[in-house]
């Protein structure tokens, strides 16, 4: 059973109080201390994320989080409205894609890259601080659930 | 002196940008606060305005910037594409291990150049002249 859940209307003001919540419930849940600022930032990078989606698509439709914890794992859903073209594909891909063009050191190159969706850094910079990362694109929505050690909760 | 605060409900400041020139023509842009995909877009504008105005060798100093995102990135991306076309530069100063940590996740280290402070970043800009 989810022990928080939070719905949000796509707006980017409402991304930080998200991220706030979020950071108190893991906190609560015994998140290591030294994990809150990659939960925090994961969790501000799926928000972000789907509210640029629901912006596009469906302006009106509200983001969703289920925060649950739940046999030593503290685990966060990040659920949208908007049908996923690849996300978890894209996911996989972006952090090897960025650290690629970022290597070659051109930042024409590293912003047509994002300007195109080749490179999707929020996606990179989830793949990289979420413990576990599970991204599913369904007919109805993409679900972002990323979960981090947290021994408080049983 | 040029400042852009920006207040949220609650009368909070989230993202405070000034700015200053130095005689050496470089451009200091001290960022202070929350830089997420609300705020984002003043810096963009701040960046945007200065090479409007010819300021083409910008630093931002990150030391007081307690949150950054993908979209922060995006910005300072977009803002380095910029200089670049007038061969500018745009680097930055940051110590914070939780914002360092984001720029290697994402290969970004090797794109700009990272000081651990605004006098390290003038002494290099005067070594390199």
């Amino acid at each position: 059973m989810a022990i928080v859940e939070l719905s949000f209307s796509a707006l980017p003001v409402h991304v930080r109080t998200a991220r706030l919540i979020v950071t108190a419930v893991a906190r609560r849940s015994g998140v290591d201390e030294a994990l809150l600022d990659e939960v925090r930032l994961a969790v501000g990078e799926a928000c972000s994320r789907a509210v640029e989606a629901h912006r596009r698509q469906c302006p009106d439709e509200p983001v969703r989080l289920e925060l649950e914890g739940s046999g030593g794992r503290f685990e966060v859903t990040v659920s949208d409205a908007v049908p996923g073209d690849d996300v978890a594909g894209r996911a996989g891909r972006s952090a090897a894609a960025a650290q690629e063009v970022a290597a070659a050191g051109s930042p024409e190159d590293l912003d047509f890259a994002l300007s195109d969706g080749s490179v999707d850094l929020g996606l990179a910079v989830i793949s990289g601080l979420a413990d576990d990362v599970d991204i599913s694109a369904t007919p109805k929505g993409v679900q972002i659930r990323m979960s981090w050690p947290a021994p408080a909760a049983r | 002196m040029e400042s852009t605060v920006l207040y949220r409900a609650g009368g909070s400041v989230d993202l405070k940008v000034n700015d200053y020139t130095t005689d050496d023509g470089l451009t200091v842009i001290t960022v202070e606060g929350e830089i997420d995909v609300y705020t984002a877009p003043k810096l963009r504008e701040k960046l945007i305005d200065l090479v409007n105005k010819g300021k083409f060798h910008l630093l931002v100093d990150m030391e007081k910037v307690e949150f950054l995102d993908s979209t922060g990135l995006g910005v300072l991306v977009g803002g380095l594409k910029r200089v670049r076309a007038h061969d500018g530069s745009l680097e930055l100063v940051c110590t914070q291990e939780r914002i360092l940590k984001i720029f290697r996740i994402t290969g970004l280290t090797k794109v700009f150049g990272i000081h651990d402070s605004i006098a390290d970043a003038e002494e290099k800009r005067k070594g390199a002249k």
